[in-house]
């Protein structure tokens, strides 16, 4: 029985994937230990719309890996009581009703009510006016409102994820749903793409692109399509990191000889050093706070992750074992860094908790790259090899939560996750 | 072109559901950049350039295959960014060509392995490709002449997982004007 299924998700996953061209799917490959049981129940009303609005509440609710979604046995309206003897018998210890009216202009207006079953108290009404091709962008507002309910943390569910999908000779810089809908390509190109990095304010990609046969900075605004140049000085610019306030860039470049840290203005003016070393110095980041930005150099004979004081300063090392420990994120509350660490020839995704210094091993993978903590701070995307091919892949800061993230026939790479949505 | 595409795509689709094994592991050993005790891999040949060979005004030499200057690619070994004592020649045949064309200019394109980050292979090609430009400056090219660049491991010549293919991609690249 349980073989069944898991063969239907395949073929369902497949035939998705090929009829989109090449959607990115997610799928579970862990999940939290304790799950909260929910349960999602159809709105009323809801079938009079196009697309389900509760299937993607509940798809989104899943996907987290903390809830258990069971079955609420029925439509539920906003305004009605919830059979509470009912729901306590499936096992249910949370229900959400709600209902879908259309209005005159043909707009929606859909309510929501989140009620606790034990206590029988309802725990939140929202509501939400919204056009028919919002209906997606709603749900994912809905399970916002719920996982932060039932959390205590904001809900990641309307944020955008950036990567670039690899084919054969073409390169493109693509934008989708954080549950891998509603993919667009903001660049394709016939030369490499690497690094994007997503403004504070969600509105603009950092980036370096080949097109010009070397590597050069660019800031793409998303809204418009239009782009500038943030850095092409002589010799390779690259590593963009936006500044907390989103008016600088730390970048990479070699103007003055090795690859060696620089902050320019978003607007490319004002190119100024903030590091010196003889050795390389990369893969620069912000702190969340401004104060620190961390980054990789080979100083001390093997790669390891310093940190400089942003208004200049002091540099220290932060990473001690082993021989190669790079690319460094650091989590949105400022506490703990994900970065690449190689274990036994394994190049692996650890979180460093930055007071004890405690280092935890996320992975069990060989080719891990690129990590990009979700803005809640909850999961950490990254890229990936599963035979042969690039995948993404997310999970949980306490390593139990797992997603695979993938698009039929080609290399996906070099995630970013997009700030939460206001 | 859309119905190419989409066979192409089915094409992709079918050879992935194939019986095929999955591609043989790589060999995690080490990165490139820091290992003690390293492997060490035999460079491609190279042909042993004698400089009085050839007439550096010539600019169709670039192109011709018996010239040393149609030979744009130095190697270099696991770990390392001092250009090897058999590229001397090639580099001096370059650096004349350079003297002797001033309106010349020359991207030097360096290259690393696949294996760890993309932003510190970048790094690491860019050592390369500073090694070839300051020999190529004590070999008669000027520095406005010169620019090196980095390609990391975005572009790799060679595509496999081996110790062989790695080598072949720790590459500098020499290109002239109108190649890039």
């Amino acid at each position: 029985m349980k073989f069944q299924r898991l063969f239907l998700a395949c073929t369902v996953g497949l035939a998705l994937a090929s009829a989109a061209r090449a959607q990115l799917t997610v799928e579970i490959t862990g999940a939290g230990a304790n799950r909260l049981p929910v349960a999602i129940a159809e709105f009323t009303g809801e079938r009079t719309v196009a697309q389900a609005l509760t299937s993607v509440v509940r798809a989104d609710l899943e996907r987290s890996g903390l809830f258990r979604l069971v079955d609420a046995g029925g439509p539920l309206a906003d305004s009605a009581t919830p059979p509470y003897a009912d729901l306590k018998a499936r096992g249910a210890d949370v229900v959400a009703g709600g209902s879908v009216a259309t209005a005159a202009d043909g707009r929606h207006e859909t309510r929501v009510r989140l009620t606790d079953v034990q206590k029988q108290a309802v725990l939140g009404t929202p509501a939400y006016l919204h056009s028919g091709a919002q209906l997606r962008a709603t749900a994912h507002r809905i399970a916002d409102f719920i996982y932060e309910k039932l959390t205590g943390e904001p809900g990641v569910f309307s944020t955008r994820i950036a990567y670039v999908v690899k084919s054969t000779g073409r390169y493109e810089l693509k934008i989708a749903d954080a549950d891998g809908a509603n993919e667009q390509a903001a660049l394709a190109s016939r030369e490499p793409i690497i690094s994007p990095a997503w403004s504070p304010d969600g509105t603009k990609l950092a980036y370096v692109s080949f097109e010009a046969k070397k590597p050069v900075v660019y800031v793409h605004d998303l809204a418009s399509g239009r782009r500038h140049v943030a850095a092409n000085f002589k010799g390779s610019n690259s590593a963009p990191a936006w500044s907390p306030d989103g008016r600088q860039l730390a970048v990479v470049l070699t103007k003055d000889g090795t690859s060696q840290l620089y902050v320019v203005n978003a607007d490319g003016s004002g190119v100024r050093r903030i590091a010196t070393s003889s050795g390389i110095d990369t893969e620069p980041r912000w702190a969340t706070d401004g104060q620190y930005i961390y980054f990789t150099s080979d100083r001390g004979g093997s790669p390891q992750i310093y940190r400089t004081a942003s208004s200049g300063g002091n540099t220290e090392r932060v990473t001690f074992e082993g021989g190669y420990n790079v690319t460094p994120r650091l989590s949105p509350d400022g506490k703990s860094m994900a970065f690449i660490t190689r274990n036994n020839g394994r190049f692996q995704l650890a979180l460093m908790d930055l007071a004890s210094k405690q280092t935890q091993i996320l992975t069990d993978s060989t080719k891990d790259e690129s990590p990009s903590f979700a803005p809640n701070g909850r999961m950490i995307l990254y890229a990936t090899e599963i035979g042969g091919r690039g995948v993404l892949a997310a999970v949980s800061s306490d390593g139990r939560v797992k997603q695979k993230l993938s698009v039929q026939a080609a290399d996906v790479r070099e995630p970013a996750w997009g700030p939460l949505v206001r | 072109m859309r119905a190419l595409i989409s066979l192409s795509l089915a094409a992709l689709l079918l050879a992935a559901c194939g019986s095929q094994p999955p591609a043989p592991e790589q060999d995690p050993a080490g990165v490139e950049s820091r290992k003690p005790g390293a492997v060490r891999v035999d460079t491609p040949p190279v042909t042993q350039v004698r400089p009085e060979q050839f007439d550096p005004s010539n600019i169709a030499a670039l192109k011709d295959p018996k010239s040393p200057l149609s030979k744009r690619s130095i190697y270099f070994d696991y770990d390392s960014y001092v250009v090897k004592d058999e590229f001397q020649g090639l580099l001096g045949a370059h650096g004349k060509f350079l003297a002797a064309n001033p309106k010349m200019k020359m991207l030097i394109q360096g290259n690393a392995d696949e294996r760890g980050s993309r932003e510190y292979n970048l790094a690491l090609g860019q050592k390369r490709a500073e090694a070839v430009r300051k020999a190529l400056t004590l070999l008669g090219g000027r520095e406005d002449q010169l620019e090196a660049v980095s390609l990391g491991e975005e572009k790799p010549a060679c595509s496999e997982s081996s110790e062989e293919c790695w080598a072949r991609n720790r590459r500098g690249d020499m290109l002239y004007s109108g190649e890039f």
